[in-house]
C-alpha cells in the first residue's frame, strides 16, 4: 500500500519544528518498505486528500487564519468522518477543539474535531520539559518539550492522552486529547522523533497491520537522557524546598 | 550631586568594576559595569550618548557582524567609533562601549532586538540600520511580529534617523515604513518561513523569483529563499522601491553605478551584511569608495570563521543561532567535502527548546561525513538519522573535533542510512581542516577551548569574548 501524509498549512502553522512528525513519519513507514509520501499542504490551496494529516504549532494570527481556512475547507472533518488519522500539536490542537482563545482573549470556533475548550491560562507561560504517562498501555513513557499559554478542558467525548508526570500539559493534571484516531497533544520536540512509538500507532492505523520493528538506539538514548534530565531536576527542587 | 557629576561618579564605576570583573575572571568585562554605572545613573546611557553621532544596527541575523563592518567603514572618515564589540548588546554592553570612548567619538552599537525601540527613543540616533527578522529562541521571544510592530511604533517618531532597512524582509520592511528617512536595501533574504503572512492585513504575501528551496524532508515547502524579486500582497503591501541593491557581487547604487564586492567573509549573508553596513556608512556621510575597500579587508567577526587550533587539529569556527543561520552555513559548506562538527546546546542563551533542528534542512549534509556533538548531541543525532546522515555522536566537543579529523580517511561510524561504502580507510589520518558549525554557547565554549591560529585582527584589539 501506499501512505500519504499531509502537513497541514505549513506557511502558518510551522513554528516550532513540528514539520519533523511529517519526516518521521515518512522515515519509519519507507525504513519498512512501505511505499509513502510526505505532502505540505499550503494555506492558499484547498487542502489535498490523505492517509494522515499533521497540525503542528504556531502563532495566534496565524493559528486563527488555518482555523478559518479549515473550517471553508471541509476536506479535514470529511477525511476525520471516514477514520482517517490526525496528529495536531500545540496550536494545531486547539484548532481541532470546540473553540480556542484569540490574541485578545475572545473564543473563537475551532473544527469541533476534538471535545475540547481551550482559553487563555491564568499565570506564567508553561515553558519547559514535560513527561505524561499514556492513558494507552501499549505506549511508553511521553516526552517532549512544551510552550503554550492555553488551558485545555476536555468534554466527555475526549479522552485523555497521559496523565502529566512533570509539567502542565492540559493545566488539569492531564495531557492532550484522543477521540478515535485524532490525537491532539502540547508535545513539541517534535513529538513523534521523542516518541517513536506514538508515529508507529499513527503509521498501523492505516496500514491496519503490525509493523516490524525498527533499530531506535538513537531515539532511545535521547529518550532516555530527557528523562533523566525531568527527573534529576525534580529531585533537586524537592532537595531544595526541604 | 549634580547630574555631571553622577554622570562621571558613574562611568568610573562603570570602567572600575569592568576591569576588576575582567581582572578576576568573572565575566567577559562588559555587563556588570554597565550595571554598576547605571545603577548609579539610571539615564547614564543619554548622557554618555549626548554629542555623539550614533548608529544602532539591529535584526535577528548577522547584527554582531553588521556592527564590526560598520565600524571599520567609518573609522576613516569620522574617527574609531565606540562599540560593543564583543556582542554585549543591551544597555549595559552600550554603557560599557561609551564609558571608554572619548568625548565626540561617533558610536556604533549593535542592539537587540527587543531593546531597539527604547534606544531609538531615547537616544534619537543619527542612523538605524534593520537587517531581518525572523524566529529565535522560542522559549524566549515569542512572537516576531510583535517585535515588529514595536519596531515600527517607535520609528514612527524618530524624525532626525535614517532607517537603512532591508527591503527583502517584509517584517523589516513593515516595521520601517513608518519612518520619516527610510532608505531601501535591497539585500536579500534566505529564510521566508516568517515571511509570508502579511503583517499589514494577515493576507498572503508572493514573492515573485521565490526558488521555492527545499524544505526537512528535502520537500518543497516554507522557509526558501527570495531572490532579487518583488514581493507584494493583495492590500497594496509590498516592496519598496530601492534606493541601492545588492546583485549577485556587485552593490548597485541608485545612479546605476557598480561597485564590486570582494569580501575576505565568505558567504551570502555576508555580502547582504556588507552592503547593509556600506548603506549605513552612506546615511553617515561616508562614500561607497571608501567604506568598500575597508569591508573587505575583515576577515572574522568576534570568532565567526576564525581558524583555530583545537585538541592538535585545524579546525574553521562558524556560527548559526537560528534556521535562518543554519540555513546559510549550509549552503556555505555543502559544496566542499571537508569533514563536519556540529555542535548543539540548549542552554538559557541559545533557547532551551532544540526542536528547531527540524526547520533545518540538514538532508544537505547527505554523502558528508559529520559529528554531532555538544550537550544536546542526542536531538541532533536523531534528526541526523531522519535525514539519513551518516554520522558519529562525541559529546564532548575536543574529542568530537579529533574524531572528524581522524575519521577523514573514510572510516567513520555508525551509518544513519543509505550511505554507500567508501574506500578503505586511510591507516594514517591525513592532515585535514575541520568546519565546525554551533549554536551560540557550543560556540563560545569550544572558542575557549581552542588557541588562536593566526593572528587576527579582532584578537590584536585585545577584545576576543572569550577569554
Ligand atoms: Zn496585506
Amino acid at each position: 500500500m501506499d501512505l500519504r501524509i499531509v502537513v497541514v498549512h505549513p506557511d502558518l502553522l510551522g513554528t516550532y519544528g513540528d514539520g519533523g512528525n511529517g519526516v518521521v513519519l515518512l522515515q519509519r513507514a519507507r525504513w519498512r518498505g512501505i511505499e509513502a509520501e510526505l505532502v505540505d499542504a499550503p494555506s492558499d490551496h484547498a487542502l489535498p486528500g490523505g492517509d494522515l494529516y499533521c497540525l503542528g504549532g504556531g502563532e495566534d494570527a496565524a493559528q486563527t487564519a488555518s482555523a478559518h481556512r479549515l473550517r471553508e475547507d471541509g476536506t479535514l472533518a470529511a477525511s476525520v468522518a471516514r477514520g482517517v488519522p490526525v496528529l495536531a500539536v500545540c496550536a494545531g490542537y486547539q484548532t481541532l477543539g470546540r473553540s480556542f482563545a484569540a490574541a485578545d482573549g475572545r473564543p473563537l470556533p475551532g473544527l469541533g474535531l476534538l471535545d475540547v475548550v481551550t482559553v487563555k491560562g491564568a499565570g506564567p507561560r508553561p515553558v519547559g520539559e514535560i513527561l505524561a504517562e499514556p492513558c494507552d498501555p501499549g505506549l511508553p513513557v511521553l516526552t517532549g518539550f512544551e510552550n503554550h499559554g492555553g488551558h485545555t478542558a476536555r468534554g466527555v467525548d475526549a479522552a485523555p492522552l497521559a496523565r502529566v508526570l512533570s509539567g502542565v500539559g492540559n493545566g488539569d493534571g492531564t495531557e492532550g486529547a484522543i477521540t478515535g484516531k485524532v490525537i491532539g497533544t502540547y508535545l513539541h520536540g517534535p513529538v513523534l522523533a521523542r516518541n517513536p512509538a506514538l508515529a508507529d500507532l499513527l503509521i498501523s492505523w492505516v496500514t491496519g497491520a503490525p509493523l516490524a520493528p525498527l533499530d531506535d538506539a538513537e531515539e532511545q538514548a535521547l529518550r532516555e537522557e530527557r528523562i533523566a534530565a525531568v527527573r534529576v531536576r525534580r529531585q533537586l527542587r524537592r532537595a531544595g524546598r526541604s | 550631586m549634580t547630574t555631571s557629576a553622577r554622570t562621571r561618579a558613574a562611568v568610573l564605576a562603570t570602567t572600575v568594576v569592568n576591569a576588576l570583573s575582567r581582572r578576576f575572571g568573572a565575566g567577559s568585562g562588559t555587563v556588570a559595569g554597565g550595571h554598576a554605572g547605571l545603577a548609579l545613573d539610571p539615564r547614564l546611557l543619554e548622557h554618555l550618548a549626548s554629542n555623539r553621532r550614533i548608529a544602532l544596527v539591529s535584526g535577528t541575523n548577522g547584527k554582531t557582524t553588521t556592527t564590526r563592518l560598520l565600524a571599520v567603514a567609518v573609522q576613516g572618515s569620522l574617527g574609531r567609533p565606540a562599540t560593543n564589540a564583543t556582542g554585549s548588546n543591551m544597555p549595559t554592553g552600550h554603557v560599557t562601549a561609551l564609558a571608554g570612548a572619548p568625548p565626540g567619538a561617533p558610536a556604533v552599537l549593535e542592539v537587540d532586538e527587543g531593546y531597539l525601540p527604547g534606544l531609538v527613543t531615547s537616544l534619537s540616533p543619527e542612523v538605524v540600520v534593520l537587517l531581518n527578522l525572523s524566529r529565535d529562541q522560542l522559549d524566549r521571544t515569542n512572537e516576531v511580529r510583535m517585535v515588529a510592530s514595536k519596531w515600527r511604533a517607535a520609528l514612527a517618531g524618530a524624525s532626525r534617523t535614517t532607517v537603512v532597512a532591508n527591503a527583502d524582509d517584509p517584517l523589516v520592511v513593515w516595521a520601517a515604513s513608518s519612518a520619516p528617512h527610510p532608505y531601501w536595501v535591497g539585500a536579500g533574504l534566505e529564510w521566508l518561513a516568517d515571511a509570508v503572512g502579511c503583517p499589514a492585513c494577515e493576507g498572503r504575501i508572493t514573492f515573485a523569483g521565490s526558488s521555492g528551496r527545499s524544505g526537512p524532508g528535502g520537500r518543497g515547502g516554507p522557509g526558501g529563499r527570495a531572490g532579487a524579486g518583488l514581493w507584494r500582497c493583495e492590500c497594496g503591501f509590498g516592496r519598496p522601491s530601492l534606493d541601492v541593491r545588492l546583485e549577485d557581487d556587485d552593490v548597485v547604487l541608485a545612479d546605476g553605478r557598480r561597485v564590486r564586492l570582494e569580501l575576505a567573509l565568505p558567504g551570502r549573508f555576508n555580502r547582504s551584511n556588507a552592503a547593509m553596513a556600506a548603506a549605513g556608512a552612506a546615511a553617515l556621510g561616508v562614500p561607497w569608495q571608501e567604506s568598500l575597500p575597508r569591508i573587505a579587508l575583515v576577515e572574522e567577526v568576534a570568532g565567526r570563521f576564525a581558524v583555530v587550533e583545537v585538541g592538535g587539529c585545524t579546525a574553521r569556527m562558524m556560527l548559526a543561532k537560528n534556521p535562518a543561520g543554519w540555513r546559510e552555513l549550509l549552503d556555505l559548506v555543502c559544496p566542499g567535502d571537508t569533514p563536519l562538527v556540529v555542535g548543539i546546546n540548549a542552554r538559557i542563551a541559545d533557547g532551551r527548546d532544540p526542536s528547531w533542528l527540524w526547520d533545518v534542512p540538514f538532508e544537505r549534509l547527505r554523502g558528508r561525513m559529520v559529528v554531532a556533538t555538544g550537550e544536546r548531541c542526542r536531538d541532533l543525532s536523531v534528526r541526523l538519522r531522519y535525514a539519513e546522515v551518516a554520522h558519529r555522536t562525541v559529546r564532548d566537543p575536543v574529542a568530537a573535533v579529533r574524531a572528524a579529523h581522524i575519521g577523514a580517511g573514510g572510516a567513520l561510524g555508525r551509518s544513519g542510512g543509505d550511505r554507500a561504502p567508501g574506500p578503505a580507510p586511510d591507516p594514517v589520518p591525513r592532515p585535514v581542516s575541520v568546519d565546525f558549525i554551533g549554536n551560540y554557547t557550543a560556540f563560545s565554549d569550544l572558542m575557549a577551548r581552542a588557541c588562536a591560529r593566526r593572528d587576527a585582527p579582532d584578537a590584536r584589539e585585545g577584545s576576543p569574548a572569550w577569554t
